[in-house]
This record gives C-alpha cells, structure tokens and sequence, in this order.
C-alpha cells in the first residue's frame, strides 16, 4: 500500500467511526478526541478535525486534502458509540490494524442491534410506572401507568419507523399517552390523569440530547451545544403539545 | 418518609433508571452501573431535600454526584461516560412541574403555569450548574494524575 491509500484508509476510517459516533449520540469532544486519536496511532502526526452536530472535516498532514462527512440521521444507540470506542482502543495497543479497523467500522454501520422490541416494551413500561410512584406517590395507579406508558412507547417506536420525523411521533405517543390516561380514569381502572400522564411521558424524556448540550457547550462548542439544546427543547415542547391538545377536553 | 417509602423509592429509581438505559440501547454491561448511579444521584437530591436544602441545591449536589460518579466507573470499566450518565439523571427530570405547567397554561391558568415554569427553569439550571461543577472536580483530578503520572 502506497502512501496516499494509507492516507486515504486513515481518513476513510476517522470520518466513518466521527459519524457512527455522532449519529448514535456521543458528544463533540469524544468524537474530536478519538477521530485524532485513530490518526495519531495510525502514525500521521498532527491532523486536523473540525466537528459540528451536521458534518465532520478533517485532513491530515499529507498531500490528501481535507474530507467532508455529512451526518444525515440523529438515533440513539448508545451501545454503538460504545463498540466504537472499544475499537479504537483494540486500534490504539495494536491488536487490529487500520485495515481491520476500517472493516469492522463499515460492518458496525450496516448492522443494528437493538435489544428486542418486547424488551423495549417492558422497559417503557418500567420506566413509566416505578417514576409515577417516585415522584407522585400513588401506588394504586403503579399498573395502569406502566400499561399506558407502555402503549405510548409502541406509538412512538411504530411511528418512527414509517415517518422518521422523531418529533412527530413524539407529539403523537404523548397525545395517546393523554387520551389512555383519561380513558382509564373514565373507567375507573386509575385515580388521576395527572400522575398517569406524568408517569407515561417519562420514556419519550430526551435525555441524551439534553445530557450532550450541556456538556459541549461546557467543552466549548458551542455551535453544536445550543443546537443540542434546540432538539431538547423542540422535543419537549411536541410532548407538551400532545399533552395540552388532550387536556383541552378535560 | 417511612423505611417502606424508602424502599419503595429506592427500588423504582433504580429499575427506572436501568430500563431508560434499554430504551437508548447501553451495552448489557454498563446498565447495573447506570441504575446505581441513578440511585446515587437521586438519593442525594431526595435526602437535601428532606433534610431542608430546597429543590435547587438538591438537583445541583445529585447533578454533580452522578457527573463525578460517571467518570470514575467510566474510568474503571473503559468506557463512554455518557452510558452512565444519560440514564443516571432522568430520575431528576422534573416531570411533575413540567406537566403542571403545560396543564395550567392549556386551561388558561396563566399564574399558576408561570410559577411551573420558573420551579422547571430552576432545576433544569440547577442540573446544568451541576454538571458543570462535577467537571470542574473532573477536571481538577484529570490534573492531579497527569501530574502524578
């Protein structure tokens, strides 16, 4: 391999795992920190990247010039972020080479493994109702929040696969979650809507965007911060807009 | 707050901690940790509470506790610290006044969904302020070992 493929393989390799990363949720800085990292093991010293939340660019010190990588999509899959950064551990002590590295990252890309929808079921329902009793106290209502948060969670996963607009399906499962809520007190299987709306909602939380503004823009970035804290508050605001619409009927 | 209470509260931080992490999809391995910092962060914020230091002051110190606590286990297991820290702090969320606030200003009740707001405005920026200061401590022992090292 010449040169210019090794350097062409580097910057394949840094740009593929710098958008695995950002699309599945990772901060700016990590994203910086292990793009210049798999370039540095890789033996091109200073290397240059420049990331935001919609597109990453880097060169290297070569003749290359810089390349573009847009990030169209934004999931969360945390586990992914996780093997990217156990690979470019494996990368830095010399157990995979660039070549490895490079194939695994594109294989990583293709496969999703989610844990299986009843288990994401299950835990919706687990998050909704154990949160209702923390924070309002009221046990009686612990089963019916745990069936209705489950519910509005199978809207929002079913939603998201045929729409891909997150903020829809979100504005929809909390206008489910409200609209199950009121039947069930209707029908006397709950007490009050308020703490099984309260409960239920709690899986849609957007907790990794929230989470990650605050830290890029403690880490200076702050072009990719406060667009973080856009998508928090854009999520929030469509939960909250499902929920009012519901309780116009109260 | 009875020793069932306690229980109780305890037990659904944790499993609602660990379930949050299922739906982001953490690896298998870091979720038992991620529902204990959960449980760490809460229990701090909650005994502040009761023991009369206000909502405030009780999100800052579990805020911090969990960012400080994320980076040792992160550190410990090799891993991102954000697979610990994402779903340590939706226990803090404050889905309660959150909810009352948009309840109050869809029934046109104006005052009270502006009392909502400022309490949602204050935690929110209480968790923030923590997570700062737990960077701070951070980042202040990141010095410590470079210097050691």
């Amino acid at each position: 391999m010449n040169r210019e493929q090794h350097d062409q393989l580097i910057l394949h390799t840094a740009l593929t795992a710098g958008r695995i990363m950002l699309e599945n949720g990772s901060e700016i800085e990590r994203v910086e920190d292990t793009m210049i990292r798999i370039a540095t093991n890789a033996g091109v010293e200073g290397s240059q990247v420049f990331v935001t939340i919609t597109g990453i660019l880097m060169a290297l010190n070569g003749e290359l010039g810089a390349q573009i990588e847009p990030i169209k999509k934004r999931i969360f899959d945390l586990e992914k972020v996780s093997v990217v950064n156990d690979l470019s551990r494996q990368f830095a002590v010399k157990k995979i080479t660039l070549q490895q590295f490079s194939n695994r990252l594109d294989h990583l890309d293709s496969e999703t493994k989610y844990f299986p929808f009843w288990l994401q079921l299950f835990a919706a329902a687990l998050v909704s109702g154990p949160l209702e009793v923390v924070f309002r106290h009221n046990l009686p209502d612990f089963w019916i929040t745990c069936v209705v948060g489950m519910l509005g969670w199978w809207v929002y996963y079913v939603l998201n696969k045929f729409i891909q607009i997150r903020f829809l399906s979100e504005f929809a499962a909390s206008a489910t979650i409200g609209i199950l809520a009121l039947v069930g007190v209707h029908y006397g299987l709950g007490n009050s809507v308020d703490d099984i709306i309260i409960g239920g909602v709690m899986p849609l939380v957007p907790g990794v965007p929230l989470t990650n503004s605050v830290r890029d823009v403690l880490a200076g970035n702050l072009v990719s911060g406060p667009a973080r804290a856009i998508e928090a508050l854009v999520s929030a605001a469509a939960i909250g807009f499902g929920i009012a619409m519901v309780l116009q009927f109260l | 707050m009875t020793i069932t209470q306690f229980l109780i509260e305890s037990i659904g931080t944790y499993t609602a901690t660990v379930a949050f992490g299922i739906l982001v999809n953490i690896p298998r391995k870091a979720l038992n940790t991620g529902g204990l910092i959960g449980l760490l962060g809460y229990l701090i914020y909650r005994f502040t509470v009761l023991g009369g230091g206000g909502y405030v002051v009780g999100n800052l110190l579990g805020a911090m506790a969990i960012g400080v606590a994320s980076l040792q286990f992160a550190r410990m297991k090799r891993m991102p610290m954000i697979l610990f820290n994402i779903p340590a702090l939706v226990p803090l969320v404050p889905g309660g006044q959150a909810y009352q606030m948009i309840k109050n200003f869809a029934l046109g009740q104006n005052t009270v969904a502006f009392s909502y707001l400022i309490q949602v405005i204050m935690i929110s920026g209480s968790i923030a302020f923590g997570f700062l200061l737990s960077e701070l401590v951070n980042r202040v022992q990141q010095r410590f070992w470079q210097q050691r090292g």
